[in-house]
């Protein structure tokens, strides 16, 4: 037998078509307008889960969001999402549904031998035991608790889903399309407003749906009409306002047919119209499938003509959950209600007797009997009677949904006339509507929303007053008639009644946390994980909180709420992730000269953002391989290298000078017009921010260099500095740095390179000294010719506007092909620079001062320069700070690491050594390894035989401290 | 050690429904003075109750929280433990907090779930595996253990990471903690709380201290919403109120308060199984025993008392975990949160005396507070009870900035807001 | 939150960099002694209220401002001169 049945008549079912579906591998059959839990229902389908903890049977309780024990994973393949609340899947043709925490079905679950062990697993016992007996017994009990934990199963292969986000403004959000909500819409819309209302069902009209009155669907039908027919406003279906962030930004998100659409909405002004939700009735079993809230059997009913099969009980304390026992009646079910209180209203009495509904006054619901389905229940007090029934239908009375109105840190209030937590205010231009601030009936509800629209209309400047919205025609509902009874959740019951359905929390474990002083609702959350399941709380927190006071003898005003966190309901991460993943996470930077290193056997590295390229075919398979050849290159005969990702920055001004001579440490003021001069500068606190060449072009007009990845920190900081402290300065900084381009010619033979490609310019030794620098007009553009040298060789950089680099790198391969001209790539270019004793991003990692890295005589002694003051700390002069030095291999065949910790030779190999090496390679002009490292007293300690230890593979090496010069000490190579 | 939880006294209570648990900790009226008072009921001011009581025998205590125990930073944080700092002075001290954490249920008498399931931090280029093998070199070399992965020893642990061709950032190799894991954050607070109220402290909830006594340069009390309370000693232990309580002593401190989100996703079945760390961007990940994937990044980036993240931030979090674990894109956010972080200049915190006397600091913790609650609380308490500072924490001094002894673990350079 | 740039209007604070509190006195370039600077750059007010501070829009017009914002709340009073 089954608990429902499918009504031939009625709902908003489409009858002429039939949609099949999977739920466990049985195929089942449902109509369009079902939902996956109605077509379930209407299958017979009452039990289609287990509980968290205790493995309890489970069938659905409510019709909506807040559900808590209907989860499934949908879906299949890399579309398969678990815990998906099957109240809120529309049922479509082939759709998969699989239960959860269920082995092997929820029918036969053996995992419900929890539930015998259940005395001893209450509140927070986990604490308390898997202590001992040894230190880190956790480490043996965990992987059991983890495996029995967690609901659905996730899947480690990528999501085939499609997720996007899409930004956008509107005057008027509107959350919810109950009345309350098309009524705001519509009166913003009338006046012009760009409206965007956003209802997370799949058809609109919030409780609406659930009603079978004509004059309130025709009301739907002429409002939802005149919607569409403005043109500024905006319908979305399938998509719930998640979280409402500072400025108005509001996250929307909305299923699509290939995955989810999240729109980022800023707002100028928002209506809340979320509604509310009804609460469950706390009494022992309350959770057997076939216990359902009545607003849900409502809806099952109306919406989905889904009708129990026979027998059904309606519990309630209040008036408004009547109408549910009257609808049953009507669709021919026979009802009886267990009233918590003395008496519904008058009227309420005469209807009922009339539909042969029996009352039975002052009597909760003492316990419920069946199995995996309901079977019976008993009454409480002095009736006692058992009755038997289908489905019990629970009304505790409804919560207003105040958790968008609280994303913005305004705390919720207690209201005791609905015996719930309302709103506790709006900002500025938010405003509240219907159940959401708890205004129940449809009349009440049309008319907060027309006056919540009229507010975001003012708040938005549109002063236009639109028409009245005509009211449906419908006779309002009764007050609402809340009563909570003086001892609704005793605790001597026996069995389990559950507050937290889907997290197992019974009364009983609240009684607990009490006891042993977790008062404070955010240490009840805590301790009990009460409110933490997939549905939040949404239908346990204010039963929760409002037992907690009960003990505490506080009212629930006293007690408070938990915190209010978006997203509202669980919400897909890559939904907020959008395309920005995978390959496009992070947009890559190529250098101009990109395409060519592609064409050309380049193999590219990850730099920071960019993609660089670190060795080329023609010098080997490996970067191990290559970069020796491509090193020997250089050395022997002429090489190239592109250098674009340098940062480039033109300062141009009067001031010009000025500025530079300030920002560096060294002098910059009389730098002759036609010269660079390598420069470093320092933070405010005396440490090394960057270091990099600048020429003057002319009087008034510098070329800077930075560090590629410093480039955007010091165009930030020179901006700073120009437009916060030095506005007096008339300087102007502009990046070059993704307009201009950049390579490196180097080696011996790089002057015959450049004579080669530029017949017509001077390179000679007199026309282009070293640190010389000149702009050549060459096919069409300005080339600039620098003299500088990374490598320690005789070397050039060649410049010029990004367009023109690939016909110039391709002229300069082309014109000095002779003299064997090759590129070379990163892995080299580091390599030659650790032989020249050049610092670079692993020595400048800003702990490090100008002394420590050998530069303190760059330094200017008289004039001011930024961080002068703060270099001078104390620990930052000492004489045993590490400092730079250059290593070299004493025992040829044992390779040196980077990383390796330096000890004095007859140290302890423990603690933190004298140093590190920053920078290691194989050096083809000494054949052996070579490094740049920081030592406690740096090269005061030249010459001595000291020991680099790499724990992590147990290798120790023995080494010499040397100058960081390992090559052309005089700079004769430089020079020639 | 405190004691009243196993096994057996389970079962008592199960047999037995009607008998009361008792008090997890105690809920006293205050006294007018207390030889030490410590501000800020969190983890950090819990332990040092505690430790001040259990190893100093400076039972006199009162720990003043003006919320909850436990409403700060140790409820809110990705509950992370590890031990891998190279400057000399972190290393010591976090390896201090390691070996106390390994045997706090233990002493504690109550279950902080430490897991010690491993940490792997990745690293997407040679020159970062570099950086992170010194950092595993330094911790071999002060006895903590540290691995170095290769990119195909990545793979075996970690599966559902992208090792396609697609991936922005490819993984070439990690460096892996095997004694680094996560502990139940709550479960700090309160397993302190209740040891050191079986010790005779203090605890006193929902009371706010609103101005500090003080009397020729020295400390002799607060006043609080319940009234005046005196005090030998006062330590403050706040996290990102630190400023807001130190000016109350006229203190103006290295430290700025900004907000670091942390997010949670429903509960699923164990799929990962380590602490998870990513060296393209700050990103951090591990499933909690429950099921929940727990997952943070870096701070939004500006100062803020406000406890709401911008949704940039956490859109950039979330295309993190979704770049470097494709899965997690069908992975459902049940919630995020936002905590705010004491940032100082060079991201290490202070445990120290101040200018004025018989007041004592505790704060600064940036990102790392929770995981250096054990060590914290057992060197503060030292601090405390010796008007000294104890050699683990002798670098932690307000004084560092000035004589330039900063410890900048990860070369970030003196930013708060970078850190 | 949206941050007014002087220059180009309201923008989402993620076009913006963020520049550090701008209530801080910075010594004329070539004064102040050690003692000055570490206090400039290495303390902070940090108030739990109205907040002067640095901003650039970086992803804009490259323009660096003072902005008033109440750190308590997120809520912006204006650009400072």
């Amino acid at each position: 037998m089954t608990a429902f049945r499918r009504l031939p008549g009625g709902g908003r079912i489409d009858r002429s078509r039939t949609l099949g579906f999977t739920f466990d591998g049985q195929r089942l059959f449902g109509r369009p307008g079902d939902t996956l839990a109605s077509a379930l229902l209407a299958n017979g389908k009452l039990l289609v889960g287990r509980s968290f903890k205790y493995h309890r049977p489970r069938g659905f309780l409510s019709a909506g969001i807040e559900e808590p024990n209907g989860l499934f994973t949908i879906g299949e393949g890399n579309r398969a999402e678990p815990n998906i609340p099957g109240t809120m899947v529309p049922l479509s043709d082939g759709l998969v549904a699989r239960s959860q925490n269920a082995w092997p079905s929820p029918a036969f679950d053996l995992m419900a031998v929890n539930s015998i062990a259940a005395p001893i697993l209450g509140a927070g016992f986990y604490y308390k035991t898997f202590i001992g007996p040894f230190r880190k017994s956790w480490m043996f009990y965990e992987p059991f608790i983890r495996k029995a934990a967690g609901m659905g199963k996730a899947d480690a292969a990528p999501d085939g889903a499609r997720y996007d986000v899409e930004y956008g403004f509107t005057d008027v959000l509107v959350i919810g399309s109950g009345p309350a909500g098309l009524a705001a819409a519509l009166t913003a819309g009338r006046a012009g407003a760009k409206v965007l209302l956003a209802e997370q069902d799949s058809e609109l009209g919030g409780s609406l749906l659930a009603e079978t009155s004509e004059a309130l669907e025709r009301w739907r039908t002429d409002t939802l009409a005149e919607l569409r027919s403005l043109p500024r406003v905006t319908l979305l279906t399938r998509a719930t306002a998640q979280g409402i962030y500072d400025g108005n930004q509001v996250t929307v998100a909305q299923h699509v047919a290939q995955g989810q659409l999240l729109h980022v909405i800023r707002a100028r002004s928002i209506v809340h119209a979320a509604g509310s939700l009804e609460r469950p009735l706390v009494f022992s079993n309350n959770d057997r499938p076939g216990v359902m809230l009545s607003s849900a059997v409502r809806s099952y009913l109306n919406r989905h003509a889904v009708a129990p099969a026979e027998r059904a009980v309606l519990a309630t304390n209040n008036d408004a959950a009547y109408s549910t026992a009257f609808a049953l009646a009507e669709a021919g079910v026979a009802v009886t209600i267990a009233e918590e209180r003395m008496a519904p209203a008058g009227d309420l009495l005469a209807q009922a007797a009339a539909l042969g509904i029996a009352i039975f006054p002052n009597a909760g619901i003492a316990d419920t009997f069946g199995g995996s389905q309901l079977k019976a229940v008993r009454l409480k007090g002095r009736h006692s009677v058992t009755i038997d029934c289908d489905v019990l239908a629970v009304s505790g009375g409804w919560n207003p949904a105040v958790h968008l109105s609280s994303h913005g840190g305004i705390k919720p209030k207690y209201d005791p006339a609905i015996a719930a937590f309302v709103p506790g205010g709006f900002a500025e231009t938010h405003f509240g509507a219907g159940g959401t601030i708890g205004h129940f009936g449809w009349q009440a509800c049309v008319r907060d929303g027309e006056t919540a629209g009229k507010g975001a209309l003012a708040a938005c400047g549109i002063g236009k007053s639109p028409r009245a919205i005509d009211p449906p025609g419908v006779r309002d509902d009764r007050a609402y008639g809340i009563a909570v009874s003086r001892d609704p959740f005793d605790v001597s019951l026996p069995g389990k009644a559950f507050v937290d359905f889907q997290h197992d929390v019974t009364a009983k474990d609240i009684k607990v946390a009490h006891q042993e002083g977790f008062h404070s609702v955010e240490h009840l959350k805590r301790y009990t994980t009460l409110g933490m399941a997939t549905d939040q709380g949404k239908t346990s927190n204010v039963n929760a909180i409002a037992m907690m006071a009960g003990l505490r003898g506080i009212g629930p005003e006293a007690a408070g709420t938990t915190t209010f966190r978006p997203p509202f309901s669980p919400l897909t991460v890559g939904a907020l992730a959008g395309r920005s993943v995978g390959k496009h996470f992070r947009p890559v930077r190529r250098s101009p000269l990109h395409d060519w290193h592609a064409r050309n056997g380049c193999t590219f590295i990850e730099a920071g953002l960019w993609m660089r390229a670190w060795y080329y075919d023609w010098a080997g398979p490996t970067p191990e391989t290559a970069y020796v050849r491509e090193m020997e290159l250089v050395r022997k005969g002429v090489g190239i290298a592109d250098v674009s990702t340098l940062g480039k920055i033109d300062v141009q001004g009067p001031d010009a000078a000025e500025f530079l001579n300030r920002v560096y440490v060294n002098g910059f003021a009389k730098l002759p017009v036609g010269k660079a001069r390598y420069g470093v500068m320092l933070n405010d606190d005396g440490i090394v921010l960057d270091d990099g060449t600048t020429s003057r072009i002319s009087d008034t007009q510098f070329y800077m260099t930075t560090t590629t990845a410093q480039a955007g920190e010091v165009m930030s900081w020179l901006e700073y500095l120009l437009q916060c402290h030095w506005t007096d300065l008339k300087v102007h900084v502009a990046s070059l740095t993704d307009e201009w381009g950049g390579m490196a010619v180097s080696g011996p033979d790089s002057r015959k390179a450049l004579e080669l490609a530029f017949p017509e310019a001077d390179v000679s030794n007199e026309g282009l000294p070293y640190m010389g620098v000149k702009d050549i007009p060459f096919g069409g553009t300005t080339v600039r010719l620098m003299r500088l040298s990374f490598s320690g060789e005789l070397a050039y950089e060649v410049h010029c506007p990004a367009n023109f680099t690939i016909a110039l790198w391709e002229h300069i391969l082309q014109a000095a092909a002779p003299l064997g001209i090759r590129p070379y790539g990163l892995e080299a270019l580091a390599s030659l620079r650790i032989e020249k004793g050049h610092v670079a991003g692993l020595e400048l990692d800003h702990r490090n001062s100008l002394d420590d890295l050998g530069l303190g005589k760059m330094a200017a002694r008289e004039k001011p320069y930024i961080g002068k003051e703060l270099r001078f700390r104390e620990a930052m002069q000492a004489p045993d700070r590490w400092s730079l030095v250059g290593l070299e291999a004493l025992e040829p065949g044992k390779k040196l690491r980077g990383a390796s910790i330096l000890f004095a030779a007859d140290d302890e190999i423990k603690g933190h050594g004298r140093g590190y090496i920053t920078s290691v390679t194989w050096s083809t002009e000494l054949n052996r390894f070579i490094a740049l490292g920081l030592y406690q007293g740096g090269l005061r300690h030249e010459g001595e035989e000291i020991i680099a230890a790499f724990p992590l593979k147990n290798e120790q090496v023995r080494l010499r401290i040397v100058s960081p010069h390992f090559i052309d000490k005089e700079g004769t190579r430089l020079h020639a | 050690m405190a004691k009243g939880y196993s096994v057996f006294s389970l079962l008592r209570h199960a047999l037995k429904p009607d008998s009361p648990w008792p008090m997890a900790w105690e809920k006293p009226t205050p006294r007018s003075s207390y030889d030490v008072v410590i501000i800020g009921g969190g983890g950090h001011g819990l332990a040092t109750a505690y430790y001040l009581a259990k190893n100093h025998g400076i039972t006199n205590v009162a720990v003043l929280e003006r919320n909850y125990i436990g409403s700060g930073n140790v409820g809110r944080n990705t509950t992370l433990i590890r031990s891998n700092y190279v400057i000399d002075g972190n290393t010591q001290f976090f390896e201090h907090s390691m070996k106390l954490w390994e045997g706090l249920s233990h002493e504690l008498n109550y279950n902080c779930m430490v897991s010690q399931r491993g940490q792997i931090v990745l690293a997407v280029s040679p020159v970062q595996l570099d950086v992170f093998a010194r950092r595993g070199n330094i911790m071999r070399l002060n006895g903590i253990d540290a691995e170095l992965l290769d990119r195909g020893e990545v793979q075996k642990l970690l599966p559902y990471l992208d090792y396609s061709k697609d991936a922005r950032f490819p993984i070439w190799g990690a460096i892996h903690q095997a004694r680094a894991g996560t502990v139940r954050h709550d479960a700090v607070a309160w397993g302190y709380a209740r040891a050191a109220s079986q010790l005779g402290v203090h605890i006193i909830e929902n009371c706010e201290v609103t101005g500090m006594v003080i009397d020729n340069g020295r400390i002799t009390g607060v006043d609080t919403t319940q009234g005046r309370i005196n005090a030998g000693k006062v330590g403050i232990a706040v996290a990102g109120h630190t400023s807001e309580v130190a000016r109350m002593a006229g203190l103006r401190l290295p430290v700025e308060s900004h907000i670091l989100q942390a997010f949670v996703t429903e509960a699923v079945k164990p799929i990962v199984h380590h602490v998870v760390s990513w060296g393209a961007e700050l990103f951090y990940l591990s499933q909690s025993d429950k099921g929940g994937l727990v997952f943070g990044g870096h701070i939004d980036g500006f100062n803020t008392y406000t406890q709401r993240g911008q949704l940039f931030k956490i859109q950039d979090v979330m295309q993190c975990a979704v770049s470097l674990m494709p899965f997690m894109s069908r992975m459902r956010l049940l919630r995020h949160w936002g905590g705010i972080q004491d940032m100082t200049p060079d991201g290490s915190p202070f445990i120290c005396r101040t200018p004025v006397r018989d007041l004592y600091l505790n704060g600064g913790w940036c990102y790392q507070g929770f995981k250096a609650t054990p060590a914290s609380g057992w060197t503060f308490a030292h601090t405390i009870a010796n008007d000294n500072e104890h050699d683990l924490n002798r670098c932690y001094s307000l004084d560092r900035f000035e004589k330039g002894r900063e410890l900048d673990d990860y070369g970030i350079g003196n930013w708060t807001y970078k850190q | 939150m949206k941050i007014p740039c002087p220059h180009c209007g309201e923008r989402d604070v993620s076009e913006f960099r963020y520049g550090g509190d701008a209530s801080r006195q910075r010594p004329a370039h070539g004064t102040g002694d050690l003692k000055a600077w570490h206090d400039y750059h290495f303390t902070f007010t940090n108030p739990k209220g109205p907040h002067t501070e640095h901003w650039q829009h970086v992803l804009g017009c490259r323009q660096w401002f003072r902005l008033s914002r109440n750190t308590a709340t997120n809520v912006i009073a204006g650009v400072v001169e």
